[in-house]
């Protein structure tokens, strides 16, 4: 085994990080990968197409995954001493590294943005993406590494279906106590925010959640997903699924729309890289308007309602 | 309920951070500032102590002979501090940080460890499940919305599609998002009695770590080459003169999105 790559189950695919890790270690060397959920041939094969030769399947049932999936890989790499663990910045992909980071006494390389083996050297931005650094495992293999979300291209080049091992998960005692009692979906309409085209953004300077309206109108016109910066996530007017930035979700969309979002560094982190960015904010020294190609020096309860109009008038 | 909350000093984000240029470290002035995403852990233990008959430990681990962080937690109602500073922990990788943080806390017994979900300077983002881990206890992440009480805790926990509701028995430890309570501000009182609070200030021997142990000896990892990126240049800024949205429809229109 060459590279082991983590993967969770979400919405009965393999994590859109899976895939992209999948791909990025399929050109270094072979892959194996270590899936979390309930599994399912077509999940399986999507993973073998991206360029898995095997994955490893364990279903935690009502478990909380991290404690069981940090033992179960902590036995697997010990059998089959991989170069690198690689896992996505998912909240469970984040547990579990942590956990098998304790458990196996070595380092955890974060935040890496791009990746060579042989010996393991990851580049990250750090400082909010003013520096880049590249950082060296210098401890026994394996390397554990998080990956920025989209940092490698997914790309499914036909690989045949893997062969596939049931891993028990492991008794781990105190430390696999916790139960999820309940799951939880909270719906939204539009386009997938991870993949659409355009995304239209609302921050704080819309005031309060009884204008958030204004942000889903606009994105309907424009066939774009609604995403939203931490402060209304935190603030409770949109769920956290919709959050972009650090802590949510990185974009790369053609156009990203940022209306009243003043441009916390956590939140630029995952969206600077859209092709172009419009940013709409009353307060002319938002860092916003530092990454923006295009700035208006307004205010959001003026400028969209009209923008939002003269986009309907011309359909 | 013993209530343990790991809280972090940083350097204060408004000023531009430094790293030095040999060691490729961030530079740590004398005076650093709690991280603010630790407000809300430090909100958590105190609403949890309140509801319990709880005390709040806040455990800290900071190479740089800062107090003000600790103080602005025991401001808002700590009960006391454990910091352990010293410098063989200057280099010191997320896994040193938890073993060392783990240790102290041990030492003080618990029943919950309360964390934010990742730090403001550093965001890895393990910490608190390598500190379950060499606890050996549950670690419940990304929680929203925490109870406590009755030998266990439940929380609803952020997932990818929405949110999961969870449940350990205690001892636990818990890391918390930015969302899940409204932090205090400190009293006037409470700034004045923070003064008089205890700090216990350890070093890393105290707790039995060598100086190989810790540090960038125990890291495991080299940064090797850093430098500068390349900023995105600000384009063409316009005030709102009652037209400009249809600037931005001419630029929706040229990059074809309409």
């Amino acid at each position: 085994m060459a590279i082991l790559v983590f993967s969770e189950e979400s919405d009965g695919h393999a994590s859109a990080s899976a895939l992209e890790l999948t791909s990025k270690a399929a050109s270094l060397g072979e892959v194996a990968v270590f899936h979390v959920g309930e599994g399912s041939a077509d999940t399986f094969a999507e993973l073998g197409a991206h360029g898995a030769t095997s994955v490893h399947h364990m279903d935690p049932g009502d478990g909380l995954p991290a404690a069981p999936a940090a033992a179960a890989i902590a036995d697997l790499v010990a059998g089959d001493a991989p170069a690198a663990v690689l896992f996505g910045m998912g909240n469970t992909d984040r547990d579990v590294a942590g956990r098998l980071s304790a458990r196996l006494g070595k380092p955890v390389l974060a935040a890496a943005a791009d990746l060579s083996i042989d010996p393991v050297r990851v580049t990250s931005e750090i400082l909010g993406g003013t520096q880049q650094i590249i950082t060296e495992a210098t401890a026994e293999s394996p390397a554990l590494v998080i990956a920025r979300p989209k940092a490698f291209d997914a790309a499914d080049t036909g690989g045949p279906a893997p062969a596939t091992i049931a891993v028990a998960a492991p008794d781990v005692g105190r430390s696999g106590s916790a139960v999820v009692l309940e799951r939880h979906a909270e719906q939204h309409e539009g386009p997938d925010l991870g993949a659409a085209n355009v995304v239209v953004s609302g921050g704080r300077g819309l005031g309060g959640a009884d204008n958030w309206h204004l942000v889903e109108e606009l994105a309907a016109e424009l066939d774009a997903a609604v995403g939203a910066s931490r402060a209304v996530v935190d603030a409770g007017w949109v769920p956290y699924s919709l959050q972009v930035g650090q802590t949510g979700k990185t974009v790369k969309p053609s156009v990203y729309i940022a209306a009243g979002i003043s441009g916390a560094m956590q939140h630029m982190v995952g969206m600077k890289d859209a092709a172009t960015i419009i940013a709409i904010n009353k307060d002319p020294d938002a860092p916003i308007f530092g990454i923006a190609d295009l700035g208006v020096v307004g205010d959001v309860h003026q400028v969209l309602p009209k923008l939002i109009e003269a986009l309907r008038a011309r359909t | 309920m013993k209530i343990a909350v790991c809280v972090k000093q940083i350097p204060d984000p408004a000023t531009p951070y430094e790293l030095d240029a040999e060691s490729h470290f961030v530079v740590r002035p004398q005076d650093q500032v709690l991280d603010d995403t630790d407000r809300y852990g430090v909100e958590v233990g105190l609403q949890l102590a309140e509801a319990n008959e709880g005390t709040v430990t806040l455990f800290s681990m900071s190479p740089s002979g800062s107090l003000q962080g600790i103080r602005q937690a025991l401001a808002m109602g700590a009960d006391k501090a454990v910091l352990i500073d010293d410098d063989t922990l200057r280099g010191s990788a997320a896994l040193t940080t938890a073993r060392v943080l783990a240790a102290a806390i041990e030492r003080e017994g618990f029943d919950l460890v309360i964390a934010g979900t990742e730090s403001t300077d550093g965001s890895s983002g393990v910490v608190p499940q390598q500190i379950a881990e060499i606890l050996d206890v549950p670690a419940l992440s990304f929680a929203r919305h925490v109870e406590a009480g009755d030998g266990k805790v439940t929380i609803e926990r952020q997932t990818a599609s929405g949110y999961d509701v969870v449940e350990s028995p205690l001892p636990a430890v818990l890391a918390v998002t930015s969302g899940s309570v409204e932090p205090r501000y400190p009293t006037f009182k409470g700034i004045m009695g923070a003064k008089q609070k205890p700090i216990d200030t350890l070093t890393a021997g105290d707790l039995g770590f060598g100086s190989d142990d810790v540090g960038i000896g125990g890291a495991g990892q080299d940064i090797t080459a850093v430098a500068p990126i390349a900023s995105r240049q600000a384009g063409e800024i316009i005030d709102d003169d009652g037209e400009a949205h249809l600037r931005i429809i001419a630029l929706l229109q040229e990059t074809k999105v309409i």
